[in-house]
């Protein structure tokens, strides 16, 4: 499993930024299986820590801020030149990044990619972190599980809203698409509920913020209602060729369909009587 | 051996007195089609539209043509209680609920996809062949009338569901339709029926779609087949096969059952598609709202160089007394077309008056042999290529990490860059290989047995090229060229005196100047090796052909 991790993350990093490797190798050895598995089920704990602002938890945080983040955004989340300050941002905006594996960023370039968490990075680190970040100065807080669950929105209603605020960028099933200078809106399959809120109410990257005033709370479960629903959805008319429209459409027609029929035309034609020759 | 049973003689010449059918199906049963698996490639957009005809027959029964605004109520959850038209909603009934609603709707967009690429290869292999020529002009021009009907009849079919992305689609079409100076905004008021996107549309798209743009389709490919079947069918140049005759199989039974089988195929591959492989999934696109547009909105593939010219245009506009002449909408949806459209409609023509060949064509060109006409091809090719490439640019720079703007600006230079180079490549290719069938002809093929002579020298015994691919070989055909050289007296032939003439007997020579002849070993500095004793044995090895020059 470990050794898994290691080559899928190398190809990774060595795609997007080749000089980043070795950071990224060592971030991939601490990967371990359970990781993922334990994020989700202690999520609650960690926000009741979050809105209850824990005295130790802040502590705790500033050392693992100190440890992994202060190289960029300043002793103090002053912020450098490397990297914006963390004051004001929420604990959300902590949550969404570290929990997604975009923060630590692997080099500062135009946009951190989702990617393996480090070994570090358990839902008790990112808590304490957040409830770090925001003793600084505010900011929005982690959503709670209720205020998340697919099954209490109404994912009619999260479609339009779906529809009129997001697929400019992320397409109409959430599969993403390229933007200006490198930046890109990422896939939403794996980006749990939870990232989905945080990402509207902290705006992460090249995304805009949608606040409360925007999209109320129960808009966005409902949003989180269709987007879930949309990609647990099987496809009822077949394989969904990546779910990007006509352009996948248009290969397979012609790379299978034309292929298939050229291909039969020389079989029917190979068939012949035997001839004399001339 | 038997007779006929009495009833089936009887009712046959019943028929026959009155329908005059036994001379006419004895005449042409027996009709004969020459044998090359590229001129079945024609037959995939025949079956596809047949296929067309009949599983749109059966979406008819179940759609909508209304832009009535609808509440779905519907099985498919997402959408319940979302307002929509009542085109999108019916689209959503056959998909969900109609029984096998879902797999007719997909047969039918996978056979409109095959349709138009059938008929793009098959016009690919008539053009690389010069099978267009005389008599053949009309009919292909039949052809290219039917491929520009058959993206007008794409665009009104897939914007009928009125779903999201091909209102994006529709959206561009009214702007087109209203950048067009002074006429604009009136057509976009007639075509919609009001201001965009209005109640009109889809009702109008589908009578278009489904009554006036088939029956005009129906019409031209009838005539289409009709003047084949007149003029014969062209063939490869090979064993027996001369301009006076057609070497092949007879229409029945032979014919026949190939074209049957092959038609089955056609189904096989449209309906193996439909079934397996999801197309226009409406439901995830949701009902078009003007106000609502999707990151990746693609058309169908064969609006795609239109997508792509799109996106590649500069941003420019002209501002003349309060007028606004948008070029950046004109020029890719007028140019790009005009120019592949008009150009293949013109080519047989052009052809013609440049070489001054009046001739009868039924025996085709390999495309090798005529390498000014397959280069022009092949730049247009990469013309429609690259635009067609760009429509997707996007999903190019997010699948391989490169700027969006890269590939714009990439793409501008390589829209001129690329035919050019195409043209060029293609022109050493055909050359390479008429080279190359000039030395087979001369040489032999190498047969792998290598003896040695009396004296101690190794050759590698050459065997001559079997007689019927000779014959395929030895099938090239000269390519005329306009006589513009002056006479004794220094002036120039009627007709090539004026500027024209002269600019005609100038293309001329360059359309048709053919630098490798077949049988042209020995004036062209080649030939060391021959005739010093080998007898059969053709070339010796190593034999020292020097590398030609091209002259």
């Amino acid at each position: 499993m470990i050794g898994t991790g290691i080559s899928v993350n190398s190809i990774t990093a060595r795609r997007r930024h080749p000089l980043a490797r070795l950071a990224v190798v060592a971030l991939a050895l601490g990967l371990l299986g359970g990781v993922y598995a334990a994020a989700a089920p202690s999520d609650s704990t960690a926000d009741a820590a979050v809105a209850s602002g824990k005295a130790d938890d802040v502590a705790e945080g500033k050392s693992l801020f100190v440890a992994h983040c202060a190289s960029c955004h300043g002793l103090n989340a002053e912020g450098t030149s490397m990297g914006p300050t963390l004051v004001g941002v929420g604990a959300a905006a902590v949550d969404f990044q570290v929990s997604s594996g975009r923060m630590p960023a692997a080099d500062p370039s135009s946009q951190a990619p989702r990617k393996p968490l480090g070994e570090w990075v358990t839902p008790e680190a990112v808590r304490q972190l957040a409830a770090y970040v925001q003793s600084l100065g505010g900011g929005p807080t982690v959503p709670t599980a209720d205020m998340v669950d697919p099954a209490k929105g109404d994912a009619a209603k999260g479609g339009e809203l779906f529809r009129a605020n997001c697929i400019q960028c992320h397409n109409f099933v959430g599969a993403g698409g390229g933007l200006t200078y490198g930046k890109y809106a990422p896939n939403l399959n794996p980006a749990t509920p939870e990232q989905i809120y945080e990402a509207m109410v902290t705006g992460p990257q090249a995304m805009p913020v949608f606040n409360d005033s925007i999209i109320t709370p129960e808009q966005k479960r409902d949003m989180i209602a269709y987007i879930v629903g949309v990609r647990e959805q099987v496809d009822p008319g077949g394989f969904g060729l990546g779910r990007i429209g006509p352009v996948s459409e248009g290969l397979v027609a012609w790379i299978a369909g034309i292929s298939f029929m050229s291909l039969t035309a020389i079989w029917i034609t190979a068939k012949k009587r035997k001839r004399t020759s001339k | 051996m038997n007779e006929t049973p009495k009833p089936i003689a009887g009712t046959a010449t019943y028929l026959d007195d009155r329908l005059g059918a036994g001379s006419f199906l004895k005449r042409n049963l027996r009709k004969v089609f020459p044998d090359h698996w590229s001129f079945l490639l024609g037959e995939i957009a025949l079956y596809s539209f047949i296929i067309l005809l009949l599983t749109g027959t059966f979406l008819t029964f179940w759609f909508k043509p209304s832009m009535q605004h609808v509440i779905y109520d519907g099985s498919y959850q997402p959408l319940v209680g979302v307002g929509m038209s009542e085109a999108y909603a019916s689209t959503l009934h056959i998909s969900f609920e109609v029984r096998g609603g879902l797999l007719i709707r997909q047969i039918h967009h996978w056979a409109a996809l095959l349709f138009v690429a059938g008929m793009t290869v098959h016009m690919l292999r008539v053009f690389f062949t010069g099978a267009y020529r005389k008599p053949r002009e009309l009919n292909w021009i039949i052809g290219v009338l039917l491929l520009t009907l058959a993206l007008a009849e794409g665009l009104t079919g897939y914007s009928l569901p009125d779903d999201l992305l091909s209102g994006a689609g529709l959206r561009i079409t009214e702007g087109v339709a209203i950048s067009l100076p002074i006429v604009g905004t009136y057509i976009t008021f007639f075509l919609f029926g009001g201001e965009y996107p209005g109640e009109d549309v889809i009702s109008r798209f589908y009578s278009l779609h489904i009554l006036l743009i088939p029956g005009i389709l129906l019409a031209l490919i009838s005539a289409h087949m009709v003047l084949m079947w007149v003029q014969k069918h062209t063939q490869m140049p090979g064993p027996g096969r001369t301009e006076h005759n057609v070497v092949g199989a007879p229409f029945y039974p032979a014919f026949m059952a190939k074209a049957g089988a092959y038609f089955l195929f056609t189904f096989a591959a449209v309906a193996g598609l439909g079934t397996f492989a999801q197309i226009n999934p409406i439901w995830l696109f949701g009902p078009y709202t003007p106000a609502d547009i999707s990151a990746g909105s693609q058309p169908d593939w064969y609006m795609g160089f239109l997508e792509g010219a799109l996106r590649l245009m500069p941003s420019w506009e002209i501002n003349f007394l309060d007028h606004t002449v948008p070029l950046s909408v004109l020029i890719p949806a007028l140019v790009p077309m005009g120019i592949i459209m008009t150009g293949l409609a013109v080519y047989p023509f052009a052809e013609q008056w440049i070489t001054g060949d009046r001739r009868e064509h039924h025996l085709v060109d390999r495309p090798r042999n005529a390498p000014v006409r397959t280069s022009i091809g092949m730049a247009g090719v990469t013309f429609y290529g690259i635009l067609w490439l760009l429509g997707a640019n996007d999903w190019i720079s997010a699948y391989f990490h490169i700027g969006l703007y890269e590939t714009t600006i990439i793409g501008r230079f390589a829209i001129f860059l690329g035919p050019a180079l195409a043209y060029w490549i293609t022109y050493r290719i055909c050359i390479g290989l008429q080279r190359k069938d000039q030395d087979i002809l001369s040489h032999g093929v190498e047969s792998g047995v290598i003896k040695r002579l009396p004296h101690g020298e190794y050759i590698e015994v050459h065997t001559p090229l079997a007689e019927d691919l000779a014959d395929h070989v030895r099938g090239k055909k000269e390519i005329p060229i306009v006589d513009g050289d002056e006479d004794k007296d220094g002036i120039p032939p009627k007709g090539v005196r004026n500027p024209i003439g002269k600019l005609r007997a100038k293309a001329s020579k360059f359309y048709g100047t053919d630098h490798v002849p077949l049988d042209g070993h020995g004036h062209n500095g080649h030939g060391n090796g021959h005739g010093d004793g080998h007898g059969d044995d053709h070339a010796a090895v190593g034999a020292g052909d020097k590398p030609r020059e091209l002259h």
